[in-house]
């Protein structure tokens, strides 16, 4: 039985160890959000959050999760108002939309890193997230505006605290 | 009879249906029939497996209905790949009903013989449905409007329709409540129908107007459902087993004692398919697709392979430039009198060959498909963009008739092309068949989505024009040979040549061009050992993604050959002239002819400052093309900025622009988005990716080898549209069209070196630069 956190809930799976951490949230927790791509770690599709951290779930063991805490595209924000998922809709980001949960997982991460990202810190992280609807100069514009959102949201509670 | 609806009535008789377009165009403007009627919607649905509506719906026509609650609901019988397709559509009609936008939906319907031709490609949506959505809008309206005068004690004289309310000026009636309280009994004839009043365009209240696309909020919270999370209770997962050719290969044995020891595998299923889709094919069935993908790893079998395998990639480019090479074969596309003439008393002729690489789609969703045996009924559930003609195709593997096949839609993660082609259906059918019927979800690996992807056909191209003793051009050639996606799936759709002889016109489409040069000779010619080798595709943009490679290099060739300006040479042969004055363009399709594709050039010679000089090894270029086929002319002018690393061979494109006339732009948003897609496609084929054929199958199995553009590889881009009230043209590949050979020109500009085969790799840039003695 290997137990972990998903979304904040727990939970346990019992399945082959060596099972890809993407297809026990797809098709045994039953989250589709996460999507296969390449099943090799290179295009980005399968992005989630494991620990806090942008991780491939496509090429993740589910083993080696056990005991952490796993977040994906539905569980980003409760009511999917993310300053990145309100951005991506005010933008029109998405065409297909297939490869949008990882690429918004993977932004979100960014974010952590670098709340006012550079150009080059855009092209640094986000070059592992293949779009083949080529959506890509709206994905740099949304990622900025969403970081302006969160810069503003922040100075504005600082002040106001 | 334009084009499409031509080859629209030629399917629907294949298919014996005996409903021709005319037929289908009246049964869905709204026939006596389908018209005037309240009744309760056909189980429309947002998914397959929704909820279906209220039996209280108003249907006006088999395209919308409208709820007492006032919800507008928009049937989309087109395939949602990223297009936003359904917003749209649904545009037109609730533009043309005066419907109340927030309160519109979409659904995606499954296939009905009711629907007619289901087939989302070639740009042609928004062009196909733009008069039967219009008319469905304003039948709509009519009886909205009539329903409501009744209601409000008014006369219909008085009241109008505005954003979901029925008015005569003082008082006022919603579309909602009309449907609730009124019993709509007005029936149209087809007659009727087409005497109903449209919009002009200065009363148009959606279309051309910023909305935001219906299907994008669930693409950014993992609630939007794709073909591959589709789920049915009990299913059980399938990979196949790839035979080592696409086609030929038989199976000789089996040994699963390895799979056997893989915790969840079930068995395996060697395809017996009456269709001939998938020969030789085996799938392997499991308990969940991880163990399905590792029992497909280790089972063993051993196959007689078909007679293409080791064929090369040069093998197929060597075969077409002999094809070309011969006088004979081919099909005349057009072949002017007076051609052969202009060139044997030509003082000179001037030659270029040109190459395009295979070109793989990379979807980012594998194919893949649930079928099952529901009821009496297969129902196959996937992303698929034309289920006219695969159903058939699924119904023949099965053994069973159409009626018995129904295909459920999906959201498509990707189309490009790929999901035209529905081979991975019948494997997912067969093998559920093998097992009665019940639910089997099949899934491609990429590997194995790869290694036989539909891709698109490499190609060779000749092009040649006569030049007397002042230079004048006398005449001109085009000849193209490549694999013919049309010729293989779907032949009944293939146009017929001057000569009469059937061509693919997806293979030769773009080299047909509107230039006036003389008399002209178009040649399209099917490449057999591609088409023997692998299963070629339909692929964004389709042939005329490469046939501008050709001939819009070759144009400033011979510009600079002659010691022209290449902007100035085509802006001399677009005057809407040519053979019989064919150039002059055609109402409503073509509407000013090539006096239109000069206009966009020269608004785009404008915007980049053409002429102008560029800093050191930087070099701009152009290229224009009529978008994807003469018959629907989206007419565009495409310029690249490059940079040039002499050191590297490394091509940087900096910018981008394009102009385009595509008529009316209905979704102005959804135009642009598809516009940068199409032009990081054709920079992407022009300077990233590429595959090759090696012993008769693609030799791209993922992203390590295969490699398209990145975020860090996007230029700068600037686009504009032609302000324009024309009938809209199609969007989704123009903007692949012009880039490749505008980066060719621009490369030239830039250090001197032409490269005719594409892509261009850094190492063809340097020894072109060693060559020519300027590294």
């Amino acid at each position: 039985m290997i137990k972990f956190k998903l979304n904040g809930r727990d939970v346990s799976l019992d399945v082959p160890e060596d099972t890809p951490l993407l297809w026990a949230i797809r098709d045994d927790l039953g989250l589709t959000g996460t999507k296969f791509g390449c099943g090799v770690g290179q295009c980005g599709a399968c992005t989630v959050h494991v620990g806090g951290r942008a991780t491939r779930s496509c090429i993740t063991p589910v083993s080696s999760v056990e005991g952490a805490e796993v977040t994906t595209i539905e569980g980003l924000d409760p009511a999917g108002d993310h300053p990145l998922q309100e951005a991506w809709r005010d933008i029109q980001v998405p065409q297909c939309g297939y490869c949008q949960s990882g690429q918004i997982m993977q932004a979100a991460s960014l974010l952590k890193d670098y709340p006012l990202p550079t150009d080059e810190e855009i092209d640094g992280v986000m070059g592992g997230s293949l779009c083949r609807c080529m959506t890509y100069i709206r994905i740099r514009k949304a990622i900025k505006q969403a970081a302006a959102a969160m810069q503003s949201k922040n100075s504005g509670e600082t002040s106001n605290g | 009879m334009g084009r499409l609806e031509r080859i629209a009535a030629e399917q629907d008789r294949a298919a014996g249906r005996g409903l021709s377009r005319r037929g289908f165009l009246s049964a869905a403007a709204g026939s006596a029939l389908l018209f005037g009627f309240a009744r309760e919607a056909n189980a429309a649905q947002l998914y397959p497996m929704g909820a279906p509506l209220p039996p209280t719906e108003f249907e006006p026509t088999i395209w919308c209905s409208v709820a007492p609650d006032g919800i507008v609901n928009v049937n989309i019988i087109r395939a949602e790949m990223g297009q936003h397709i359904g917003t749209a559509l649904a545009r037109i009609i609730a533009d043309e009903m005066e419907a109340d936008w927030d309160k519109v939906k979409i659904t995606y319907v499954d296939t009905d013989p009711k629907w007619g031709l289901m087939v989302t490609g070639g740009s042609w949506s928004v062009w196909m449905t733009w008069d039967v959505f219009r008319q469905a809008g304003a039948a709509a309206r009519t009886i909205l409007v009539e329903e409501g005068a009744r209601l409000l004690g008014s006369g219909v004289e008085n009241c109008t329709a505005r954003n979901g309310i029925v008015s005569d000026g003082k008082r006022s009636v919603s579309f909602g409540d009309i449907v609730a309280k009124a019993k709509p009994t007005r029936s149209f004839t087809p007659e009727q129908m087409k005497a109903l009043p449209l919009k002009p365009a200065s009363e148009r209240r959606l279309i051309g107007k910023e909305v935001k696309a219906l299907d994008i909020p669930s693409k950014t919270d993992g609630t939007a459902i794709y073909g591959i999370d589709a789920k049915i209770d009990g299913m059980v997962y399938g990979r196949p087993k790839m035979p080592p050719t696409r086609y030929g290969s038989k199976v000789i044995s089996v040994d699963d004692s390895e799979a056997k020891k893989i915790r969840g595998y079930l068995r395996y299923v060697v395809l017996d398919d009456p269709s001939d889709t998938v020969p030789g094919w085996v799938v392997v069935l499991a308990s969940s697709y991880p163990a399905a993908i590792r029992a497909t790893d280790v089972l063993k079998v051993e196959w007689t392979p078909g007679k293409t395998a080791h064929v090369t990639e040069k093998d197929i480019l060597d075969h077409g430039r002999q094809q070309i090479a011969s006088h004979d074969g081919g099909t005349m596309v057009f072949d002017d009198h007076g051609v052969d003439e202009a060139f044997s008393h030509a003082h000179r002729v001037f030659e270029r060959e040109y190459t395009c690489a295979s070109v793989m789609h990379y979807q980012l969703e594998p194919t893949n498909a649930i079928a099952q045996l529901k009821d009496g009924i297969w129902e196959m559930h996937c992303g698929n963009q034309w289920q006219s003609l695969f159903l058939p195709v699924i119904a023949k593997s099965l053994g069973v008739p159409e009626s018995k096949v129904k295909m459920m839609s999906y959201l498509l993660g990707g189309g490009f092309g790929r999901r035209l082609n529905g081979d991975y259906v019948v494997p997912a059918a067969l093998a559920s068949k093998a097992i009665g019927g019940k639910p089997v979800k099949l899934i491609l690996t990429r590997s194995d989505d790869m290694m036989f992807d539909s891709i698109r056909s490499p190609s060779v191209q000749t092009v040649r024009v006569g030049l007397d003793e002042k230079n004048n051009i006398v005449g001109m050639q085009h000849h193209a040979a490549a694999g013919w996606p049309t010729q293989v799936m779907a032949a009944a759709f293939m146009q017929k040549g001057v000569d009469g002889k059937p061509y693919d016109q997806f293979a030769i489409a773009g080299a047909d061009h509107w230039y006036s040069c003389g008399p002209v000779r178009v040649r399209a010619l099917s490449n057999d050992l591609a088409n023997d080798t692998f299963r070629p595709g339909w692929l964004r943009s389709v042939s005329s993604g490469w046939t501008p490679w050709a001939a819009e290099q070759f144009w400033d060739e011979i510009a600079h050959d002659l010691g022209k300006d290449p902007v100035d040479l085509r802006l001399s042969m677009l005057n809407g002239e040519g053979q019989d004055g064919r150039n002059r363009g055609e109402a409503p399709d073509s509407t000013g002819g090539a006096l239109r594709q000069a206009a966009v050039l020269k608004r785009l010679a404008e915007k980049v400052d053409w002429g102008k000089p560029q800093p050191k090894d930087t070099g701009l270029g152009i290229a224009t093309t009529f978008g994807q086929e003469r018959g629907m002319p989206t007419w565009t002018a495409g310029a690249a900025r490059v940079r040039v690393d002499r050191r590297t061979g490394v091509v940087t494109c900096e910018k981008i622009w394009l102009v385009l006339d595509a008529g009316t732009v209905v979704d102005p948003d959804g135009a642009r988005a598809q516009t940068e897609g199409g032009a990081l496609w054709g920079l992407s084929m022009a300077l990233c990716e590429g595959s090759e054929i090696v012993d008769g199958v693609c030799k791209d199995r993922n992203l390590d080898t295969y490699t398209p553009l990145r975020i860090a590889d996007v230029p700068e881009m600037d686009i504009e549209f032609v302000e324009s009230t024309e009938k809209p043209m199609g969007l989704g590949e123009p903007g692949v069209t012009t880039i490749g050979a505008a980066i060719g020109n621009a490369i030239f500009n830039a250090v001197g070196i032409r490269l005719r085969h594409q892509p261009i790799r850094p190492a063809d840039v340097l020894a072109a630069l060693r060559e020519k003695g300027s590294v």
